[in-house]
């Protein structure tokens, strides 16, 4: 299944917390400009395999890692954390809008990178391509707090695409929202996925077969199964994806 | 999935013991809450009334010889020709240097020490360490601001040893209040910060700090409103009782409002304990004003914050 152009992969890699294994002997390839959901049950290490991409483990005191991953040819793990981070953009599972007007959330991150852009007309761009804009649009000096919970996980998104990152990474992103934000996240994943690759985690099986392209099952810090999503959630050929696809175990 | 709904049914265990317990211990409950509501509101009410009884008796005492020439006048042994001038003027002095020195340091320490600084088992003890320093006798820092600044140091009994020792006196509590400030500053934005490639110092400087800015505001108030009232350290340096000038630097020797106070009310004569609650009153107003710029700061850098 591997026509497509790869931009991450993981090669042969190990993730501990201190002395506990998260994540076993790991190779999965994610395709440019699709989308790739995580599924699985909780604790199996989808978060933890996800924040090993932007490097957002170096925090974890505990972690500790081996094996490669590759992006565009070279290893996220010996590159500059922080370019990474500008290369690779992250929605996190609840909304984190900065306490700063909506327009200030946007430029931020180009602005401390001394990015040379207009910045009304970066603000309107990324808005608009997180479907954002026209709620908002009369109000970009108005604090992000006072948006609800859907429109704040938009800005989010909006704030990474403002970066003109090659990959969006989202950790359960609609898991904090209700019904409707969690759709009109779907559909904005539809559209982004023409521009970005988008690598999404998520306990929502529904989610992952409606919103991606490839799935990837993990069980207890091992890759299972990973196939084209359509695949996967009709015939599986691991019994144990089976079994969790259809609810057998969790 | 299976421990999901286990958490599930847990859940709505744990939901009727509540509604049960809740029958049960209602009436008494209710009637302790109401007792207490009562013993909070009146414990509040007669604080509010002592202050209320102090500030009338004050300002009884001292009205009459609060006016502008008590304001603009040297001590004097006749009373009516006797102002709080070089005193008002010495406190003002030594709190702007205090905090011109202090503040920044403060913050910078705290932030050091809790952004990048000292974890583990060294940290805690530095941090035990820094709150004892904030319950040390002020006289204390009155013997070692006179053993350092004074003397080894050579500024003599000038604003800046004054400074340097009551800084020494609030560093600590800047220190708490500014690292508390700090960490009540959700992770959440430190990483969507650091999501967007920020390095550590932007992530401190652009985000902590403008969300723990009212809160280090308040602790660097605090700390200030206790530097004013402090007598006993500045008379071991040797701030003088008896003072017929205005400092014009920072080198220069000085009073504060609260020796002079004190001086006005150590003598027999009835006048000068009149004269002594005047000093008093200008000394609270003093603190007022100060306050009330810090609480308009305040205001005005959460709002800034926002936008
Ligand atoms: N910061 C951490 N320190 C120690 N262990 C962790 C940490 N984060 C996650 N883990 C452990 O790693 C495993 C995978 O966790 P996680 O990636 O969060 O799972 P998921 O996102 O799939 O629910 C779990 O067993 C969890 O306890
Ligand atoms: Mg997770």
């Amino acid at each position: 299944m591997n026509q497509e152009n790869i931009v991450l992969k993981t090669k042969d890699f190990n993730i501990f917390y201190g002395e506990k294994q998260a994540i076993f002997n790991m190779n999965l390839d994610i395709c440019e400009k699709k989308v790739t959901a995580i599924i699985g049950p909780s604790g199996c290490g989808k978060s933890t395999l996800l924040r090993s991409f932007n490097r957002m483990n170096d925090f974890v005191p505990s972690f500790n890692c081996n094996g490669a991953i590759e992006f565009e040819k070279k290893n996220i793990l010996k590159l500059d954390p922080m370019e990474v981070r500008t290369r690779i953009g992250m929605v996190f599972q609840k909304p984190n809008p900065f306490p700063k007007s909506i327009y200030n959330n946007i430029i931020w991150g180009p602005k401390i990178h001394g990015h040379k852009v207009n910045y009304d007309e970066l603000v309107e761009d990324s808005l608009k391509k997180a479907a954002l804009w026209d709620e908002v649009k009369d109000r970009l000096n108005e604090s992000a707090l006072e948006l609800s919970g859907g429109q704040q996980q938009r800005l989010c998104i909006a704030r990474t695409i403002a970066m003109k990152p090659e990959v969006i990474l989202m950790d359960e992103p609609c898991s904090a929202l209700d019904p409707k934000s969690t759709i009109k996240i779907e559909d904005l994943i539809d559209d982004l996925k023409n521009d970005y690759t988008i690598v999404i985690v998520t306990h929502n099986m529904q989610q992952a077969a409606r919103v991606s392209d490839y799935t990837a099952f993990f069980y207890e810090g091992e890759l299972i199964e990973f196939d084209y999503t359509d695949k996967l959630f009709t015939k599986p050929s691991n019994k144990q994806t089976e079994d969790y696809i259809t609810g057998r175990f969790g | 999935m299976m421990k999901e709904k286990t958490e599930i049914l847990i859940n709505s265990n744990q939901i009727e013991k509540k509604e049960k317990s809740f029958a049960t211990i209602h009436p008494g409950r209710r009637r302790a809450e109401k007792a207490f509501k009562w013993i909070s509101r009146i414990m509040t009410w007669s604080t509010v009334f002592i202050l209320l009884v102090l500030l009338y008796h004050l300002g009884k005492e001292g009205w009459e010889y609060i006016d502008w020439q008590f304001l603009d006048s040297y001590p004097s042994r006749k009373v009516a020709k006797a102002g709080i001038k070089a005193g008002l003027w010495g406190t003002v002095w030594l709190i702007i240097t205090t905090a011109v020195i202090t503040i920044p340091i403060g913050v910078a320490s705290a932030l050091f020490l809790e952004e990048y600084g000292v974890k583990g088992k060294i940290g805690k003890l530095i941090e035990i360490n820094v709150s004892n320093l904030a319950g040390v006798p002020s006289i204390v820092y009155g013997l070692l601001g006179l053993a350092v600044f004074v003397r080894w140091f050579n500024f003599e009994r000038s604003i800046l040893s004054g400074a340097l020792t009551l800084g020494l006196l609030i560093m600590p509590v800047i220190i708490v209040a500014t690292r508390e400030a700090v960490k009540a500053v959700p992770d959440s934005i430190r990483f969507g910060a650091y999501a967007l490639g920020a390095h550590k110092w932007q992530v401190v400087f652009y985000h902590v700090l403008p969300v723990a800015l009212p809160g280090i505001i308040t602790g660097v108030i605090l700390a200030l409103s206790r530097a004013i009232g402090e007598t006993a350290p500045l008379i071991i340096i040797g701030a003088l009782a008896y003072v017929s000038f205005v400092p014009e630097s920072v080198m220069d020797e000085f009073t504060v409002m609260p020796i002079q106070i004190y001086n006005w009310a150590s003598r027999p004569q009835e006048e000068f304990h009149q004269l002594a609650a005047s000093g008093i009153v200008a000394l609270l107003a003093l603190m007022l004003t100060l306050n009330f710029i810090a609480v308009f700061i305040r205001i005005k850098t959460t709002k800034r914050n926002i936008q």
